[in-house]
């Protein structure tokens, strides 16, 4: 029995390939842009862990100074003669031609054990580690792109699978070499077992301070925020694809009506039909879940380069540019799959399990829309409205700006169909002529067989509005910020500090100014920050403008009696003007100002460079700022270059830094932007196979008045009117919900994901460009099926009078 | 002649097979003249009267509605015969759901650009829809539905009536005031009508009887 009622619930879909074809590519796409997502977070996420886990990061404690520079090797003699179990580590940036790497150079005598990467023991070339040339492991695709760019002065490089990308792991003595920091380290880790008696550190290096696992940059913790935004931007894309799977499995179900009647008068019990129809809705969504998986599989890789670069350049953080198939992503896209098959199935199931054996077997409900349903939508989305408001006026942190923005956008979509239905009742009204009157009435008829893709339409639509917005209100202040901000014509690093010093006098007659660009990295309350020296001249009070104090306050810092921060340490510290600032090594100073730090996810700041100088006297004074005719720079470059033999690569001019940081600006959005097309795509398939499968259902309201005298090219053009005319209005109340969106991603999850507030901007021509977009879609996806009716044969239309459909 | 078949001839092909529907019909009917059109289930009636109506197309003969010949009339003329000249009554009722009783009893008035309110209005007294004007089809029954798609045929005052087993949903006696209207209605706006039926006592009540069998019409 369970055999042939399967066979015969099956044979529907042999008779409605298309219904098939829009069920499978529904939940493909769905589970594609959700696990494409999930599938980048992953290797993310892994290359944190990897990076975290090199030399037991993740479980060892370690000794570092409490101003975050390196210090003399000598503290781990001390140390050492004290008793204290230690090993050093030096760890520093390297670059060659643009290519980064973090070098990471230890004392393999010491190092406790089990510290080393299993891809470096597992390597028998202990000799030639420990030689005077020595060896560098690396990742293998670092090696390959350090091989490629020829990167000079290295030791020989050794892939060594299972290592994080981007670093390279070397004896101490070459990272002091490379990183020309001879005696240099730049912490200490410390054994687990301890020896019972030693000298306490306050007393061997009171300089240093003891951090735990947790307390070291946690890169997991930093990036956060942008994998959630992008965790955000896969779940929208995965409901907009379950729209389409809901009105599949909807319209399938109401067309089987007939076959769910004759199988219960025959004797098929309820359970057992309900029970074969989950079993077919789960079938279909493994086999498309896992085409999905696939397919997010190739998106993922598309779009994992340009998620490494904006990691690179907005955080620093290394993240492997391949892509490879983790089991973790892959099920919970499998999951994701199953569950939301299971959502969009539930309302049909549940239907079925309450409907009497004798029930209308036509399938005129499903394309019905009645006053109580209608109600009892718009009702849930003023409590999804209400629920907004409350994490809008109360809520805290990223997870309930979330909680507003997916409440926000749910409400929208479900009051849509009801906002429709009103102004197509209101057209009708107005309109004068028989047709235009059929129109509209027909139009809102059509409504509910259509509202689930025309919500889909409006999710896609809000969300280009909103992130377009942001996107480009961002891009504005962005840019105007980097004119102020970069008021220097050139920007040069000395390799020494004998260098710097004749740098400085051998400029100082030929630049209009000379100002010192001298930083300390350490902790500031509790997260890995930094603090900048500024001179006093007036480049500053004229370029930066303060969110927070005026222009006097430079004059304070000159006079080393405050600080001022940037917005987004203020706003996660929640300082007040005139609060202590702490700055690393225990020294604080009274906040006199604030200001907008656009792109650097770290807390910065900035107190006068005297000032700066007598707090850490062992700070680099490498870097400089020099303000010059702008018409100079070329030849002051190659005058520098000259005169001290310095490379290229460490002068950089405005031109260049703006243009590399406007750079890591696009591609930061670039996955935003790539995800906005492909849910904007997934919309118009939406309403493609709504109008498709419509169409088809539509005849016995069509040929009545095709019968009356209305020709099927009228007919046809009408229906593609009637598509335009939906897409729209849809458009009309997407421009206020995309609004809204971008306002909740300006004011609310940038602020608590990055702690920057932007003003924002309108860009009305953006919006119209977008309804054209938008009126195309839905062009085409009412041509087909307008085209399928202006050729239909009379034959099919007659079939309704007959009564033989 | 009202209307006019003369060698009208249909086939279809099913399943690969071709099969002739109608094989050389020849039928008048006159301004007021009512016609019944008996047979089997599948001889072809309703085929017959869709080529009447200009809905589909004879593959012979020739086919004369109100002087039209509609062989190889385009389909914007067939069209405008059906919105200007042809009064059409479906077994199914064939409303249109979204428009009201008012709407739909003026709809092909409307479009035929003859709208008459007060014949519309003495129309729904005369069917008795007068108080259901602003329901929806939905929300009628089948013999209150009939009847507006006779409202709606009669509105254009048609030269043509064509009636397919319009009480063939309809309980008898419900059946019978249906076509009473429809009789006293027609004949009072001097409409020929063709009326397929498969009833022996509802077509011995108009003047006329031919019985479709083999694809012919015999008397």
């Amino acid at each position: 029995m369970i055999r042939a009622a399967f066979t015969t619930l099956l044979s529907h879909w042999r008779r409605h390939p298309l219904q098939l074809a829009g069920l499978f590519l529904g939940l493909a796409l769905a589970t594609a842009l959700w696990s494409g997502v999930q599938a980048i977070n992953a290797e993310a996420r892994q290359s944190y862990d990897r990076a975290a886990a090199v030399l037991s990061q993740d479980r060892l404690d370690s000794l570092a100074a409490g101003n975050g520079q390196d210090f003399d090797q000598k503290v781990f003699l001390d140390l050492r003669h004290a008793g204290w179990l230690v090993s050093p580590v030096l760890e520093g940036r390297w670059s060659h031609r643009g290519v980064p790497v973090r070098i990471l150079g230890v004392d393999p005598f010491t190092l406790p054990s089990g510290s080393l990467p299993d891809a470096v023991t597992g390597q028998d070339r202990a000799t030639d580690f420990l030689s005077a040339e020595g060896l560098a492991f690396a990742a293998p695709q670092t090696v390959d792109e350090l091989t490629r760019i020829g990167a000079e002065g290295l030791p020989p490089l050794v892939a060594a699978e299972g290592m994080a990308p981007g670093i390279l792991f070397v004896d101490i003595g070459v990272a002091q070499r490379l990183l020309r920091a001879e005696g240099q380290i730049t912490r200490l880790l410390v054994a687990p077992d301890q020896p019972l008696r030693q000298r306490p550190l306050s007393e061997v290096a009171p300089a240093l301070v003891r951090q735990t696992p947790v307390e070291q940059a946690d890169m997991g913790a930093l990036t956060g925020s942008f994998h959630l935004n992008l965790t955000a931007f896969g779940f929208l894309s995965f409901a907009v694809g379950l729209f389409i799977v809901h009105s599949a499995i909807g319209l399938a179900f109401e067309q089987r009506r007939p076959i769910f009647r004759t199988l219960r008068a025959l004797g098929l019990p309820l359970r057992t039909l309900v029970g074969l129809l989950a079993a077919e809705i789960m079938g279909f969504a493994l086999v498309a879940g896992i085409a999905g998986i696939a397919l997010g599989y190739v998106i993922a890789a598309g779009l994992l380069p340009n998620v490494a670069a904006t990691l690179r350049g907005l955080y620093g953080a290394t993240v492997s540019g391949g892509l490879s198939l983790r089991p973790e992503w892959a099920l919970a896209g499998l999951g994701m799959a199953l569950a939301g098959a299971g959502a969009a199935a539930a309302q049909s199931l549940w239907r079925l399990a309450r409907m009497p054996v004798l029930a209308p077997a036509q399938p005129r409900a499903w394309t019905r829309a009645s006053a109580r349903s209608l109600g009892w939508q718009t009702g849930l989305a003023g409590l999804l409205a209400l629920i907004a408001l409350a994490a809008a006026l109360w809520g805290e942190g990223l997870v309930a700006g979330f909680v507003l923005l997916g409440a926000l956008l749910l409400s929208a979509a479900l009051v849509l169909p009801g906002a429709l239905a009103m102004a197509l009742a209101l057209g009708e009204r107005l309109s004068k002529g028989v047709i235009a009157q059929w129109f509209w009435a027909d139009t809102r008829q059509q409504l509910p067989g259509l509202s689930l893709a025309l919500m889909a339409l409006l999710l896609a639509l809000s969300a280009n509005i909103g992130v377009g917005t942001m996107v480009s209100s961002f891009r504005l202040a962005f840019t105007a910020w980097l004119d102020q901000r970069l008021p220097s014509e050139l920007y040069v690093t000395a390799r020494t500090e004998d260098e710097a010093r004749r740098l400085a006098d051998w400029l100082a007659p030929r630049s209009d100014a000379l100002l010192p660009i001298w930083k300390i990295d350490g902790t500031i309350l509790g997260r890995p920050g930094e603090v900048y020296g500024v001179a006093d001249h007036r480049t500053y009070p004229d370029h930066w403008p303060m969110l927070l104090g005026d222009q006097t306050v430079w004059q304070t810092l000159a006079r080393g009696e405050g600080a001022i921060v940037n917005e987004q340490l203020w706003r996660r510290a929640g300082l007040h003007l005139g609060d202590p600032v702490p700055l690393p090594g225990g020294a604080t100073r009274p906040l006199v100002g604030v200001y907008a730090d656009y792109g650097n996810t770290r807390g910065q700041v900035i107190v006068g460079v005297a000032d700066l100088v007598a707090l850490y006297p062992d700070i680099d004074r490498l870097r400089y700022a020099i303000r010059t005719d702008p018409a100079k720079v070329p030849a002051l470059r190659d005058a520098i270059e000259d005169a001290f033999r310095l490379p290229q690569d460490h002068m950089i001019s405005q031109q260049e830094v703006k243009t590399i940081s406007l750079m890591v600006f696009e591609r930061t959005f670039a996955v935003t932007a790539a995800l906005n097309v492909l849910t904007m795509g997934v919309a118009g398939f939406a309403m493609f196979m709504s109008l498709l499968t419509l169409s088809t259902m539509r005849l016995p309201q069509l040929a009545p008045v095709w019968a009356l005298g209305l020709t099927r090219g009228r007919l046809a053009r009408l229906e593609l009117l009637r598509a335009l005319l939906l897409a729209a209005l849809t458009m009309v109340l997407a421009v206020p919900v995309g609004l809204l969106l971008a306002w909740v991603l300006l004011a609310v999850i940038n602020v608590e994901a990055f702690g920057w507030r932007l003003p924002m901007h309108l860009f009305p021509k953006d919006w119209l460009w977008l309804g054209a977009l938008a009126l195309v879609a839905a062009a085409l996806a009412a041509a087909w099926p307008a085209w399928r009716l202006s050729r239909l044969a009379p034959v099919h239309l007659l079939k309704v009078f007959a009564d033989e459909r | 002649m009202i209307l006019s078949l003369t060698g009208v001839g249909k086939a279809y092909e099913t399943g690969g097979t071709r099969v002739e529907v109608l094989r050389g019909v020849d039928l008048a009917i006159g301004p007021g003249e009512t016609v019944a059109l008996t047979g089997e289930s599948g001889s072809g009636k309703s085929t017959l009267l869709h080529l009447c109506a200009g809905l589909d197309r004879a593959d012979s003969g020739r086919i004369e509605v109100a002087g039209q010949d509609l062989t190889d009339a385009p389909d914007p003329r067939l069209s405008a015969l059906r919105r200007q000249t042809v009064g059409l009554v479906f077994q199914q009722f064939n409303l249109i759901p979204s428009l009201d009783v008012a709407a739909n009893l003026a709809f092909q008035a409307r479009l035929a650009g003859r709208h008459d309110p007060d014949w519309i209005a003495a129309l729904a007294d005369r069917l008795g829809l007068s108080a259901l004007m602003s329901r929806y089809p939905e929300q009628l029954s089948g013999g209150q539905q009939q009847r507006v798609a006779i409202g709606r045929a009669l509105a254009i005052r048609p030269a043509l009536l064509l009636a397919d087993e319009p009480t063939g949903n309809l309980d008898e006696a419900t059946g019978d005031a249906v076509m009473d209207l429809m009789l006293e209605l027609g004949t009072e706006a001097g409409a020929g009508l063709l009326m397929v039926t498969h009833s022996p006592r509802l077509a011995a009540r108009l003047g006329r009887r031919v019985h479709l069998a083999g694809g012919r019409l015999a008397a």
